[in-house]
Formats: structure tokens, sequence, C-alpha cells
């Protein structure tokens, strides 16, 4: 059975949710210095997995402050009081959610030892519980929305220091969290799609790479894994249905490893002699710096590893890479990779290896080989239970590698310098009787401005709603308008192209080019004039009604037809047909009456 | 069955049911809210309707830690005094605690166990605004017992009053057999990102050394790179929430710790043989902080029954002309008014301007390039053990590095 659930972290619009710092990335990098966090003891003594893990790997953190970042980032002041808009935004999230708003709000503070919060935790409070969404497939529950910090932006990681910029961190995030509802791809992508619908619909949310991250949850029913920062919306399905495809194949692979007894042998073999003289440039260049070649042997391992549909073997060399090892290798994939037979014959020999039996070699330095191998156990004895649990990173091609173990449960405790802020009743209903209209009913409301459902859709999906509505209001063409918008940026005046369509100056054919043009930084007003046909429309219109009279005056109001061909032969593709059209039936209407 | 903190309740509000645990009243929250710590572990306030008990709390038994002695390593003093640096968090019901046991405070720093036997005591947990000069003699006269016994004496303290509390034990302690190092933190030390691990490894490291001088150690930078070491009499807090708010005024600190390495940049006192404690206080005086508008009659009665005084002059060391004659009277009454500045950097002089002329011929004494808290506590110092004549010898002259003939300008 498979359950998979969302979550959700958009960043809002608003200043930073403890400090006055702009909520945007920046380049401007001021000052830069160097920390160390150390996982907190809890008082059982215990430290989270994940918190091991990260400290292992790295130490020393590198900060980059910039322009809109202050002491607040930079853990040198305490944090200020929550950001009142902020809140208030996420309220009606909650709201349009139909979530229970707790009556007062307590920030915690949730310890991440990363580097990616300067604090070593991440302030997070939690504003409301029980909402759902509707779907085409039923309900979605969402038990938890909260509100909490943004972190820093990796800038780079090494071995010894990661470079954190603190532009990123504070900016105010809203996490939504639903129940494991789904059960395939599309469902998880329609749910997400909903949701990002409804955050948008406050227009307090920023937009552009990175804004909105999504995070999967899913089980298929043995073990839990969180793919972390799917982002793109179209690759939802894809993602989710190759994991449910791994899942599947790691219990399969349990399977057959249980029915063969097969089990992983401790023992860590030297190999470095075996590849005195071996032809792989990995282990060639890795002796000459004075690494050796280390083993073990996977008793019942062996077509599990790489074979047909069976990828154990990258499983276990994604545990070693993010420890920086990138010289494994298995019997399965061997020989290859420049190892040659009559190696791998000395390993299986060395090591008395059967016919089901596998191994595993690691060249690196030794101390680090050990600690590769080590890990490799760890996963292979894994593999005879079936799906561990992990937080999985999503690649282009619908894959995920793996990130690390699934944290366990968050440790929090209370922000002591943030006070409670009570929600009072009076205030949840001034939110509610101004919440923005559902998606739904926004679709309708610009269907009715005379558009199609898809495009309606789009300006949504865009944010563009209410630019649309203002400018089809003012000047017309709602389809010509909502094109524009979707294929333009968002920083050219519409307007000024919009009144000049209206006014007849060019024809809505030139639109989508002009709004491309002025996107790429063209100047608009110049724009307008060089799209504006030179000839006079009033002129033509007034010389082929002259040189036609005869006609008018035998077809009275039937001569518009063909007069309107010959005006649109002579302005086709310059001005606007509509506009020709009144205008020409003005001047007929004109013409007849003053010759009564 | 009433229900108590730490129990597992389930609370009927008109949103719905929440299940969670209790947890104590916060003071800041709003008289008709009960605090639960949700299963996934957040907090959040509630109005209940109705309160059930689902299951009761158990009482948190406190885990005793040993601090287990390695022979061949010297034995450091912690004398606990409060503080941020001296707190801890509970995660259960997520309140921040003062450490009572130096043990506790020992096991947040486990490193310190391979630099040295710790004898650890908590003496008084007082917030740091909360330092009176009484409790100045009771820890000058614990580490004098405590220096019988130990290499070196180390005091986490608040940050606030730190360098008060220092500068008095600094003046107390005529002859120290070893180091008496005060050490603190601006980040409590249950967050990662907490600058006590350091300073306080740091100012271990320090207690071990050869210094035989009252020192304060912390963070020199915003980055977790290295301490300061600074000299009690020179440092002051400068910065209300910054690692490196310390800084040394006027002079250079004594040293940095970088790492393992203990560094010393110039001339320092070396441990004496033995320890002489003078440790009487006079507290009757008082510290000024002119401005304008000070009126002559709020200034009479701020030296109102005073023995001395300590002026936190403006620039070179000056007040308003129309104090000139008070202060005249009660230099004659026998009242010792000593002259600082408010500008903290550079020295008093009251030679430049005719009103530091008048000054001085009043009898005001000029204290150079002394910290005003400082020359506050010298005075309350010399006063409490010595005669008046002898007190305004000692005054102006430096006794513990409080002064310095040059200042240089890279400084």
């Amino acid at each position: 059975m498979v359950k998979s659930g969302l979550e959700i972290h958009q960043q809002l619009a608003t200043k930073k949710l403890f400090c006055d710092c702009e909520s945007k990335l920046s380049d401007n990098v001021i000052y830069k210095f160097e920390r160390v966090l150390r996982p907190t003891q809890s008082e059982m003594g215990e430290i989270d997995k994940a918190a091991i893990e990260e400290s292992l790997k790295h130490r020393k953190f590198i900060y980059e402050a910039t322009d809109n970042s202050c002491l607040v980032e930079a853990d040198e002041e305490p944090p200020h009081d929550l950001n009142r808009e902020a809140l208030d935004v996420a309220l009606t999230v909650a709201l349009m959610l139909h979530a229970k708003i707790v009556d007062e709000i307590h920030v915690m503070r949730k310890i991440v030892i990363d580097g990616s919060n300067t604090s070593g935790f991440q302030r997070t409070a939690l504003i409301a519980m029980d909402g759902y969404i509707e779907t085409s497939f039923g309900k979605v529950r969402i038990p938890t929305i909260c509100l909490e910090e943004e972190a820093a932006r990796k800038i780079e990681e090494k071995d010894e220091y990661v470079v954190y910029r603190l532009d990123r961190l504070g900016i105010p995030l809203i996490e939504i969290s639903t129940a494991p509802d789904m059960k395939n791809g599309e469902e998880v992508k329609e749910a997400a799609q909903k949701i990002g619908y409804i955050l948008r619909a406050t227009k307090k949310v920023r937009r552009g790479v990175g804004t909105i991250r999504q995070d999967i949850n899913i089980s298929t029913g043995q073990g839990r894994v969180e793919i972390k920062g799917t982002s793109k919306l179209n690759m939802i399905p894809k993602w989710v249905n190759m994991e449910i495809e791994r899942q599947e194949m790691l219990k399969e692979i349990a399977e057959i490893l249980q029915k063969r007894k097969a089990r992983v042998n401790e023992k860590i073999y030297d190999l470095t002699d075996i590849f005195e003289k071996t032809e792989s440039k990995i282990i060639k260049n890795m002796l000459r710096k004075g690494g050796k070649v280390l083993g073990i042997k996977l008793i019942g391992y062996s077509g599990v590893l790489k074979k047909d549909k069976y990828r154990l073997g990258k499983e276990l060399a994604d545990r070693v890479r993010v420890i920086g090892i990138k010289g494994l290798f298995h019997s399965d994939e061997l020989p290859a990779y420049g190892i040659s037979s009559e190696e791998v014959e000395n390993i299986r020999n060395l090591m008395k290896l059967g016919d089901k039996d596998a191994f595993v070699i690691i060249a690196e330095m030794e101390e680090k080989a050990r600690l590769g191998l080590e890990k490799v156990m760890e996963r292979a004895k894994i593999a005879l239970k079936g799906v561990p649990d992990e937080t999985r990173g999503p690649r282009d091609d619908g894959s995920t590698y793996y990130l690390r173990p699934l944290p366990g449960g968050a440790r929090m405790y209370p922000e002591t310098d943030i006070p409670p802020i009570r929600i009072t009743k009076e205030h949840i209903q001034k939110l509610a009787s101004s919440l923005p209209p559902m998606p739904e009913e926004r679709a309708k409301e610009l269907v009715a401005l005379g558009i199609n459902e898809e495009l309606a859709w789009q300006l949504i999906h865009e944010g563009k709603d209410d630019l649309f509505e203002y400018l089809s209001k003012n000047f017309g063409y709602p389809t010509v308008v909502a094109r524009a918008l979707i294929i333009g940026c968002n920083d050219i005046d519409y307007d000024i192209i919009f009144k000049a369509l209206k006014e007849g100056k060019f024809a809505k054919e030139a639109v989508e080019e002009i709004v491309e043009r002025a996107c790429n930084g063209e100047n608009i007003n110049a724009l307008v004039q060089s799209y504006s046909s030179s000839v006079d429309v009033d002129t033509v219109i007034d010389r082929i009604i002259q040189e036609k009279k005869e006609l008018i005056e035998e077809r009275g109001e039937m001569a518009f037809k063909p007069l309107m061909g010959l005006v649109m032969k002579e302005l086709r593709g310059k001005v606007d047909g509509k506009v020709i059209a009144e205008k020409l039936k003005i001047a007929v209407k004109e013409y007849m009456e003053k010759n009564k | 069955m009433n229900p108590e903190p730490g129990d597992y309740v389930e609370v009927k509000t008109d949103k719905g049911i929440f299940k969670g645990v209790l947890l104590p009243k916060n003071k800041f929250s709003d008289e008709d809210i009960v605090i639960l710590k949700l299963d996934n572990g957040y907090n959040i306030g509630i109005v209940p309707l109705e309160m059930k008990v689902l299951k009761k709390g158990e009482k948190k038994k406190r885990v005793k830690r040993e601090i287990k002695r390695k022979e061949g390593l010297p034995t450091i003093s912690v004398i606990g005094t409060g503080g941020t640096i001296a707190s801890y968090v509970d995660y259960g019901t997520g309140a921040v605690h003062p450490a009572l046991t130096a043990e506790d405070l020992i096991f947040s720093v486990p490193e310190i166990e391979e630099e040295c036997n710790v004898r650890a005591e908590v003496l008084f947990n007082i917030l740091s605004e909360d330092m009176r000069p009484e409790y100045w003699i009771k820890l000058a006269r614990h580490v004098k017992k405590e220096l019988d016994n130990a290499e070196g004496v180390v005091i986490p303290h608040g940050t606030d009053t730190m360098s008060y509390s220092s500068a008095a034990l600094s003046f107390m302690f005529e002859r120290q057999s070893g180091p008496i190092v005060f050490v603190g933190a601006q980040r409590s030390s249950d967050r990662p990102s907490s600058d006590a691990y350091m300073n306080l490894l740091s100012a271990v490291k320090v207690a071990k050394s050869n210094l035989g001088e009252v020192a304060v150690v912390m963070h020199a930078t915003t980055s977790d790179d290295y301490c300061h070491i600074h000299r009690a009499t020179r440092v002051r807090k400068m910065h209300t929430s910054r690692r490196d708010a310390f800084k040394n005024i006027n002079s250079q600190p004594l040293g940095e710790v970088r790492g393992d390495e203990v560094k010393f940049y110039g001339e320092y006192k070396k441990r004496d043989e033995d320890n002489i404690l003078l440790e009487k206080m006079d507290e009757k005086v008082a510290l000024i902080y002119y401005y304008p508008g000070l009126s002559e009659d709020m200034f009479e009665r701020m030296l109102d029954g005073m023995h001395g005084a300590i002026i936190m002059g403006t620039g070179l060391g000056h007040v308003g002309t129309h104090l000139l004659k008070s202060i005249r009277e009660k230099i004659k009454d026998g009242i010792i008014i000593g002259m600082t500045s408010q500008c903290l950097h550079g020295r008093v002089n009251l030679n430049v301007y005719s009103t530091g002329r008048e000054l001085k011929k009043a009898g005001v004494i000029p204290l150079e390039d002394m910290l005003p808290e400082v020359a506050y506590i010298k005075l309350m110092w010399i006063l409490g053990n010595y005669d008046a004549q002898k007190a305004k010898e000692l005054l102006p002259i430096n006794l513990r590095g409080e002064l310095s003939a040059r200042r240089m300008i890279t400084w």
C-alpha cells in the first residue's frame, strides 16, 4: 500500500520573520565570519542520529553577511518580535485550509546543526492544525501549518568547511504538512498544485526559483523515505513513481537475501597487494597517494548489487559518496573500470568467495576506507530487512539519491527570547471576512472577463490575475492581454502597450512581439512608436469612401463589407481590424447622413 | 484527578480536542491559556473548556554525574556564580534552568576533563545585575581558599557586571598564587552556537598558565576563532549582545587563546608564592555621570553621606561650572572625588581648559585613563583598607594595571 504525503515550504514576501531585513537574495557580501556548532546533549544523553552524521562531516562554517542581513542573522542579537504581516499571511492560509488556529502561538527552537542556521536551531511556530483541501481524489488532510524562518543559503561545501550566505536566513516560510493521503505521483502533484494556488492567492508569497519547495514522503509499507526539495511540479509524478519502484525493488532484494540466508562478514581484507600493477586509474592514483584497497565480503549478495533490475550496489555507493568516497567497486560490476578479471579472481580466491557471494572494495586512504566499509556493512545489513528510513535528494531524470538518515523526532524547546502571541477571536474574524477568493472562484471570475479556463488557470498560477483584471477592464482584448501577460515579464508598463492597442495604433497581432522586445530591455515607448502604423487610419478611410462613393449611394449600409475589404487590403497587420471596422462604420454612416 | 504539569492530557476547546503534555504556566501567557507540548514537539497555547488526564507524568530523576579524577593533570577550581554561561535547558518542559551544580556545567563541555581535574562548586546563583559588593567579598574569600588547593580558579559569571566583579577581585588580591579567570557567555550553553564552550575551555587553559593576575576571557571576534585574555581592570562590556562584547579600553589585551595555545602579548604579572587578600570595601562611594542639566541640588544629594565619588565627566574630565562650588565644599568636608571621562577612550586632563584647572584646584583627582567603573571599585577598596590620606595617594597611581602612561595610536 503506497502512502505519500507532502511538506510544502513557501517563502513569504514580507520582511524577515525576526528582524527588519528585506526578504531577498543578495550577492552583496559585506563581511565574512566563521563559527562551529556543537550537538548539545539532551538530558537523556542521546544525540540525534542525523546530528551525529552531520557533525562527523563538517565542523567549520563560514558565513557571508550580506546587505540584507543584520546582527540577528549573525546570531549576535536576540530576535525581534515576530513579523505580524507574515503571521497574518500564515493565518490567512490556515483559514483557507479550514484549519483550527491555536489561541496562543509559541515560537520553538528546532535543533539543526548542519550550519544552515547560525544559531544551531530553526525558529518555528505551530499556527494551526487539522485543516484539509478538496481534490479530485478526495480530501487531503493537513495536520499542521507552521510559520518558520528560512535557513541560510549554501554557497560552497568542502570536506573541511561549508560556506553559507545569510541573505536567505530568516525569510518567513509557511510550512504545510499533509497526511499521507496520496497513493501515486499524480495525486501528489495535484495536492501540491492546489496548495500552491492557495498560497499564491494571498499575493504575499515570494515568486521565482527556490521560493517554494516541496518535500515528499513515501512509504510502501516498510520504511519511510523523504525526497527533499522536489521543486518542479511536473516532475513530481516521476519522482514519486520511481521511488515506489525503488522501494519495491528493495523489498524483493530483501526476500531474495532472506531466502539465501545472506549475511555480512565484518572482516575487512587488505587487498592492496592484488592491485600492485593495476590498470585502474582511480586505484592507481589512490595507491600513489599512499592509500589502500580494502574490501569486505557479502555472503549471498551476488546478483542483487547490479543485475537485471536490481541495484543494491548503487545504494551502497551512495552511503560512502556522502563522506567523500568515490572509489567503491562491487563484484556485480567487475571486471570493468580498468580492474581486470585476474584481479577479480584474486580477490575471490583470497576471500574464499562462493558462487552466490559478493564483495565490495574501496580504494581510499586507510582510515577513510575503513569508515566507508563500515557504512557499506551497515547499509548491506539493512538490505536484509528491506527499505531503510532515508532522506533522499531528487535528480532531473526522476531518480533520487541518498542524502542522510531521516532525522529522529525533532528536538524542540521554546524560543525564550520571544513572548507567546495571543491570537484573538476578533483578529481571526477580521482576517476571515477578507479572505482572498479560492483559486476555483478566481478562475470563474477570470473566465467571466472573457478568456478560456486554461488561460485563467495559467494567470492564477503565475500570479498575474490581478494585473489581467485591471488591463482587460480598462483596455479590452482579454485574450490578447492574458497571452501577453503569460509570455511577458513582470517589470514592464503594460498600460502603455494596451492603451496604444485600444487607440488603434497597431494590430493586436503585434502585441506579443512588443511585449517580448520590451521584456528584453527595449524602450517601451519607442517600441510602441515604431509599431504604430505610419498611415493615418482616418485618412485612408476618407480616401476610400471618396473613391467609392457610388458604391455607398447604391448599396447604402450594405456597402460596408466591400469597403472593409478595400481598407483592410491597405491596413492589414498595421491596424487592428476591429478598430478599422468601428471607424469605417461611423464614416459610412456619416457620409450617408451628409448626402441624404 | 487534577492535571499537573508533566501529565499527558486531553483538552476540549471550542475548536476541537487537543492532546499533549501539559506544561507549566508561562508568565508571559494570558491567564486563560494552558500550554501543551504536542506529540510533534511543538508547544501551543489554547483556551480549555475541559481537561482530562490520560496519563500521569513521571517524576524526572536527576541524573547524577560524577567527575573522575585523572592522575597527572593540574587541578582547576570552577566557582559558579550564575549567568548565561551556567544555564541549561530541560527538553521535557523546555524551560531554561540555571546549572545547579558545577558538574552540570562541566558536563556541557566534556573537553575540560581532558585539560584538568576540576573542583567544582556553585557559590551563588544570581542574575548578573543583582551582584553586590558583599558578594565580591564572599567570592574573594572562597577564591583564596580554592587557590590553596588548585592551580588556578575559573569563575563563570554573568556578563552584565562581570568586569565590576573581576576588577573588585583584582584589587582585593594583593598577591595571588594562580590565575583567577572570569568567563561568561553571550549565548546560553543550551544552544549549539553558544560561545560558552570556547570561552570556558579557553578560560581553563588560562587558569593553568603562569598568570598571577585576575583576567577576563571572552571571544575576541564574532567568529569562533580565538579568545582574548583581558586584564580585569581594563576590560568593559561594550555591546549588549555580541560575542566579542568585551573590549580592552586604553590598552591591549594581555593575550589570546587560540586552539590549544595560550599566548601573552607582552608584560604580565606572574604567579606569587602565596595569597594576600585585602577584601574590605567601603560602600559609601558614588559613581556619578555628569550630563547637561545635572543640578547642584541633585549632585549634592548624590554625594550626601558619601566618603568618596567618581565623576564621569565630559571630554577631558569636565563638569558644568555651576557644580564647582559644591565640589569645593564637599572636598573641604573630606570627600575624595576622582575624575574620569565618559568618553572611556583616552586620558583625562584637567590642565587644558579653565574648568579643568578649577576642578584640579578644588582638589579633584584626575584619574588618567582609568575606566569609571574601575575607579569606582578602586575607591571603595582603598577606602575600605586604608586611611583617607593614603587613599588620596593611592587613587591616581597604578596598582593593578588599571592605568598607564602611554596610549598607542594603533590601539
